[in-house]
């Protein structure tokens, strides 16, 4: 999956001479935590967080607070220069980009302009979308030597019951190298016939389901 | 003179028939009232024949042209692909001869059942062919073709404008009828089920509250797998109370699906006739108390027909009708002519064998999980 896929487009951005004062209204009119600073050619020359305008912001324990200082060109807080992705970048790499650089907002750059944002929070919504926990389904966990053609072998299993797999995860299986957990969503409530049908050929199921019928 | 309840049953209601391999079995129904006549507790004065709903009511809820579309469904007239768009034809709900008039008739009931307590003619009516709470507004799923459940709540809200609380005891989380009122806080969703992590449809975490003006009147238990009676009820009936008197509701519709059992081969819950005893009684106790009795009874889900479910719904047909739920043996007559069809012992007695349940593993680590969980739902009513 691409960065393109899952940005948003409608960026709200600021020029570099507003005040702290306008970015402070943005982030609450908007509910946005992140606001990009772009130059007349809609190059990204900083970035403001909301922790950044709070900091300059006058502290809420004065009893007369200056507000002058919300008057400041939000240039002179912005964090420079920004980290930025490309819209053709996947998706899971720049999960590892928010991981390895403790931040919640990338704004993506094509031909150095601003097309796009992708947040922390985007990037969640995605990864839940990939496991397929949104969609109506069974869950099944299987567990596999580490080995050309078990995915195959398993998925025939499913598809002899003409059942339609919603989600296929693969995972290591502890720290034993010699085995991986597939992980399945099945579009169906009676899962039943595929597990005996997958304990028949030999496979071992997890939690619930290493527990054969009936039940105890 | 106003009864205490009724019963709302046809031989119709066996028309909702996918296959013969198919896990939903309406003859459940028919075992269920054959169970509670032999037992004398059910006489024909106390059965109201259910009505078939017309599309208007069933567009309360479902959209034009999925009701269309089952109907060409029932009539072999829908292409295959146009099916599977609105979830016809699945393995789950595969498409059958006039399933259009068989699901109507089981919506009919629903709505037979809320005019019959909303006109005064009982305190409670059981409809025990409905409760398919998987319906969505434009498609089949989890063995559901219309959602009566969903539909008979519209039909309160808009023919007698109460506000309605919606209790979902089927070990699967009743997301059709949860989504179909999360923005609404005249209705109040309460379903507890096995979490969705491994089980079918996969929601009904404890998060889900609602949205807009419905935020804070949806309420889910997702409790473990391999849950038993003590900490079912434990979570059940504290969480319950809570919801009740917090939402203060007019007219209690419950769905009673009997899948939590530990026979129950769909599921991974583990609980005896135990919690179906606890669960009509806690619903007719609080209907008395908040709702002046006002309580519709639904089915819903159970797929042990012989072992589990005729005993499971007929306990909610004793409660609404005696106040009390049935001890001792089942009668003869019933064993006697039920015996042969079924595939394996039918019980003996109303009540479950407790040494036929031994203690799961990992039963406190379970009990402990579902305590969080409970602590979990009810921050958000307890200030």
């Amino acid at each position: 999956m691409l960065v393109e896929e899952i940005m948003k487009t409608d960026c709200i951005t600021l020029p570099p001479n507003a005040t702290i004062k306008e970015a402070l209204h943005l982030l609450q009119e908007h509910r946005i935590r992140h606001i990009p600073i772009v130059d007349d050619h809609y190059r990204v020359i900083g970035i403001v967080s909301d922790r950044d305008v709070r900091d300059a912001s006058p502290s809420i324990l004065l009893k007369e607070p200056n507000e002058d200082d919300l008057l400041n060109e939000i240039h002179t807080i912005m964090s420079s220069p920004v980290l930025t992705v490309h819209p053709l970048d996947f998706v899971e790499e720049i999960a590892k980009v928010f991981y390895e650089n403790e931040i919640a907002c990338l704004p993506v750059v094509q031909h150095d302009r601003l097309v796009g944002i992708v947040t922390e929070k985007d990037m969640l919504y995605t990864l839940i979308q990939l496991t397929g926990t949104h969609v109506q389904s069974s869950l099944i966990e299987v567990k596999v030597p580490d080995i050309p053609g078990e995915l195959p072998k398993v998925t025939s299993i499913i598809s002899k019951r003409n059942l339609n797999i919603v989600s296929v995860l693969i995972y290591p299986y502890k720290d034993n190298p010699n085995y991986k957990i597939i992980v399945l969503r099945i579009r169906t409530m009676n899962p039943t016939p595929v597990i005996q049908d997958l304990r028949q050929a030999g496979y071992k199921l997890l939690w619930p389901n290493n527990i054969p019928e009936p039940k105890i | 003179m106003k009864k205490k309840a009724v019963f709302i049953y046809a031989d119709a209601y066996l028309s909702y028939h996918f296959n013969e391999e198919h896990p939903f079995n309406q003859k459940r129904v028919l075992l269920t009232k054959e169970l509670l006549e032999f037992s004398n507790s059910l006489s024909e004065e106390d059965i109201i024949p259910p009505r078939l709903a017309s599309e208007e009511e069933i567009a309360l809820f479902h959209d034009e042209d999925y009701i269309e579309a089952v109907k060409r469904a029932g009539e072999g007239k829908l292409s295959i692909e146009k099916g599977l768009q609105f979830g016809l034809g699945t393995d789950d709900t595969p498409i059958f001869p006039n399933m259009h008039e068989a699901s109507s008739m089981i919506v009919g009931g629903s709505l037979t059942a809320v005019d019959a307590v909303l006109t005064g003619k009982a305190d409670h009516a059981l409809n025990l062919g409905g409760g398919l709470h998987h319906g969505f507004k434009r498609k089949a799923s989890g063995f559901c073709i219309y959602n009566d459940g969903a539909i008979a709540i519209k039909y309160i809200r808009e023919k007698y404008n109460l506000k309605v609380l919606y209790v979902d005891t089927d070990a699967h989380h009743g997301d059709g009828v949860q989504w179909a009122f999360y923005d609404d806080p005249n209705v109040c969703t309460f379903s507890i089920h096995e979490t969705g992590r491994y089980l079918f449809p996969g929601t009904g975490y404890v998060n889900e509250r609602g949205m807009r003006s419905g935020y804070g009147y949806s309420f889910n238990l997702p409790i473990d797998a391999f849950t038993q009676d003590d900490s079912f009820l434990e979570l059940y009936e504290t969480a319950l109370r809570e919801i009740v008197h917090y939402f203060q509701p007019d007219v209690i519709v419950s769905q009673n699906g009997a899948d939590a059992h530990m026979f129950d081969p769909l599921t991974h819950l583990c609980g005896s006739m135990k919690i179906y005893e606890r669960i009509p009684e806690l619903a007719h106790e609080l209907a008395h108390e908040y709702c002046d009795g006002r309580w519709i009874g639904l089915g819903g889900g159970g797929y042990d027909i012989w072992r589990v479910v005729p005993r499971a719904w007929g306990q909610i047909w004793n409660v609404m009708k005696t106040d009390t739920v049935a001890v001792g043996p089942l009668p003869k007559q019933f064993l006697e002519k039920w015996q042969n069809e079924a595939p394996s012992a039918l019980p003996a007695e109303w009540q479950d064998n407790e040494a036929d349940f031994p203690v799961i593993p990992r039963k406190a680590d379970i009990e402990e999980k579902n305590r969080i969980l409970l602590q979990q739902l009810l921050n958000i009513i307890q200030i």
